[in-house]
């Protein structure tokens, strides 16, 4: 795996027009890559340097500065365990633990049927609802040992449908229709706006006109 | 239109009495809806704020005293008028939502999309600008999924993009999202990362982006939530927002109460009126402290901020009395302990948190906080030795010199040390990691000295065994 299916470069070809320099697309696109092999495969991030103009080594040099992005395999499921202050407070460490024992891996790891990938990451904005985890970046709040055994049922059963695999984030994507963009320049030809200029003449004084 | 309703709302927002500026749909089950949105009230204020003038657009918001929400509480209105005359320029939303305890952004975004998106195009028109980016937390898909599908129903709408609401105003609004970095809630580095960079933090100065910032244009960063005060704003008046809220501090804020409190949630609270006793033990917000407990410490303003005590507490919140009283409101987090908290587990929980975040780019934080954590780890595993806290402050002092921000004790004779610390770092992160150990040193000194007195005695006392270490490892 990888380089982008054709589909998927169309998709990432309408992504990069909507921004003023191509490079500013390159996060969008790592998600892109992941959603379509569930990772972030050598190949793809060479595509992707093709497609924006860089190099390789540009992309993994920011493709490896954020976490989500994984540059192995990881399981279909990621299952994110918060043990952050507002968590820890209210049992995630012990979560974490009840979680390593049940799945049999330590926080890092991915069980050997290539289900679950277990990690214990930072505060994930759900404080007041410790403590908390994300299953692919989908949410379970005030979860405890019973609810994650029912949680990890559920997912061994395909009982979750609406926890896509690892990978995918937003189902719903923006499109900008084409005869509805405002136009979207390169930073060096982009000037101002021409509403702008014309409410500029217009709310100029008279003098200032003439 | 809206095709994701099967996203159950997240929850923790408590519908409590009080002016609702922000949170005001959230009530509703379809509170992200098109639909929703334009039945109350929605995209009605933008309308007339296109009809106006650019400088009067601006001018409201300066007259407002629109304090940013993001964290260091700047004056929107004075941070715009910073934009020299440059064009392109460029409006970046900040949704990277991360810092400890903290959970609003995400409630606006996922809850009321269409009241940032209108907040946007108020800001682009009052700034004369056509390209907004709207940044979102990676980890946030539900965020992700309700804005952009908020944006493609407000463009299909003529809301957004070209010709809107049937004038010449064209403006586009991008959604963009990160990828796991709490770094890039940081507005230089935001902005690196949006440029498809690591996110690393800019100097600055000389170049600070309102001059110099997306591409070395004109660009300004601001909060979710601050964005999402305009349309209030501007449909009822500077007047009536001041109504709510402190001279200094007028409207209110989201604020989100964790931890020890029978009823923790995201609170809209007005500004610096109401104090932290009313807060935390109020009815009308958290309703005490879990089991009848004692107060032992809480965090006024997310994990970056110095603790502060039971002697605190009658304070209200109010940026300024805060900030002399040495910490800060911050991003609006509130974290609460109780009587049964280890001050040392506490603190080396937030400690490995910025040692996890540091980007590494600055030395004394890079190394420092990760000296920070294995000191704290050791004294907590029973390995401490008698220098470590000393060890502790001068690490802390070679990242954030001179006294360190800290809340009063008069009964232990400490004063208090104003907000903010000095910094050897481009930008606060590794200061940050220095607040909870001096917050918890200060006070809780005893806790520290008894986990070390217990540990049995250090072996690097020994020369000859350091001696060998170093020829094992040559």
């Amino acid at each position: 795996m990888s380089r982008l299916t054709a589909e998927n470069v169309l998709l990432a070809q309408e992504i990069i027009a909507r921004y003023p320099r191509p490079k500013s697309a390159l996060i969008p696109l790592l998600h892109l890559a992941q959603e379509q092999d569930g990772y972030v495969a050598a190949d793809a991030m060479e595509h992707l340097a093709e497609l924006i103009g860089s190099t390789p080594a540009e992309v993994l040099g920011t493709c490896s500065f954020y976490e989500m992005f994984k540059r192995e395999p990881v399981g279909r499921y990621v299952i994110n365990v918060c043990t952050n202050i507002s968590c820890q407070l209210n049992g995630g460490e012990e979560l974490l633990h009840h979680a390593e024992e049940a799945l049999g891996i330590r926080a890092g790891g991915t069980t050997d049927d290539g289900l679950f990938t277990l990690e214990d990451v930072e505060c994930i904005a759900a404080c007041t609802e410790a403590p908390c985890l994300q299953v692919n970046y989908r949410y379970e709040y005030r979860i405890d040992g019973g609810g994650f055994d029912r949680l990890v049922d559920d997912l061994r059963n395909n009982a979750r449908p609406d926890i896509p695999r690892h990978g995918t984030l937003a189902r719903d994507r923006q499109h900008i229709p084409a005869d509805r963009l405002a136009g979207i320049a390169s930073p060096e030809t982009a000037g101002t706006p021409a509403w702008f200029e014309r409410r500029q003449k217009a709310e100029a004084p008279a003098e200032e006109r003439a | 239109m809206a095709t994701n309703d099967y996203i159950p709302h997240a929850p923790g927002f408590v519908d409590n009495e009080g002016p609702k500026i922000v949170s005001s749909r959230f009530g509703h089950a379809d509170s992200f809806t098109l639909e929703r949105y334009e039945q109350t009230g929605g995209y009605q204020a933008v309308r007339s704020v296109l009809a106006g003038s650019t400088s009067d657009a601006a001018q409201l918001v300066k007259d407002a005293v629109l304090l940013g929400r993001g964290g260091a509480g700047f004056p929107a209105g004075v941070k715009w008028g910073f934009m020299p005359p440059v064009w392109p320029r460029y409006l970046v939303v900040n949704g990277d939502e991360s810092e400890p305890g903290t959970y609003k952004d995400r409630l606006l975004m996922e809850r009321d999309p269409h009241q940032l998106i209108e907040g946007c195009l108020i800001a682009c028109y009052a700034l004369g600008l056509n390209t907004c980016f709207l940044y979102v937390r990676g980890e946030m898909a539900e965020a992700q999924e309700r804005i952009g599908t908020a944006l493609n129903d407000a463009y299909d709408a003529g809301y957004v993009g070209r010709d809107m609401f049937g004038t010449d105003v064209a403006i586009d609004i991008v959604l963009h999202w990160g990828a796991g970095a709490y770094i890039v809630g940081e507005e230089t580095a935001l902005i690196e990362s949006l440029e498809g960079n690591r996110g690393m933090p800019r100097l600055k100065p000389p170049f600070f982006p309102a001059a110099k910032g997306l591409y070395m244009k004109p660009t300004i960063v601001n909060n979710v939530e601050t964005l999402a005060n305009l349309p209030w704003l501007f449909t009822n008046g500077v007047d009536a927002y001041k109504e709510y809220g402190s001279e200094r501090s007028p409207g209110t804020r989201m604020l989100a109460v964790s931890g020890h409190v029978n009823r923790p949630g995201v609170y809209e609270v007005e500004q610096g009126v109401v104090t932290f006793r009313e807060l935390f033990y109020g009815d009308n917000y958290c309703q005490g402290i879990r089991d009848g407990n004692d107060l032992k410490m809480f965090i006024p303003g997310g994990g970056s901020a110095p603790w502060f005590f039971e002697e605190q507490l009658d304070l209200p919140m109010e940026a300024a009395d805060v900030g002399s009283a040495g910490s800060m409101l911050g991003s609006g987090a509130l974290v609460v302990m109780d009587e049964t908290t280890d001050a040392v587990k506490a603190c080396l929980r937030i400690v490995r948190f910025f040692a996890r975040e540091s980007c590494g780019k600055c030395t004394p934080c890079r190394e420092g906080t990760t000296w920070e954590e294995q000191i704290l780890q050791r004294i907590l595993d029973g390995n401490g030795r008698p220098e470590d806290l000393d060890l502790l402050a001068d690490i802390g002092s070679q990242i954030s010199p001179g006294e360190y921000p800290a809340a009063a004790h008069p009964e232990a004779g400490l004063t208090a040390v104003p907000f903010p610390p000095k910094q050897t770092t481009i930008c606060p992160l590794g200061p940050s990691s220095v607040a909870p150990i001096t917050s918890a040193i200060r006070r809780f000194r005893h806790e520290f000295e008894a986990a070390i007195a217990a540990s049995p005695a250090a072996p690097e006392s020994d020369p000859e065994q350091r001696d060998a270490v170093v020829e094992v490892s040559a």
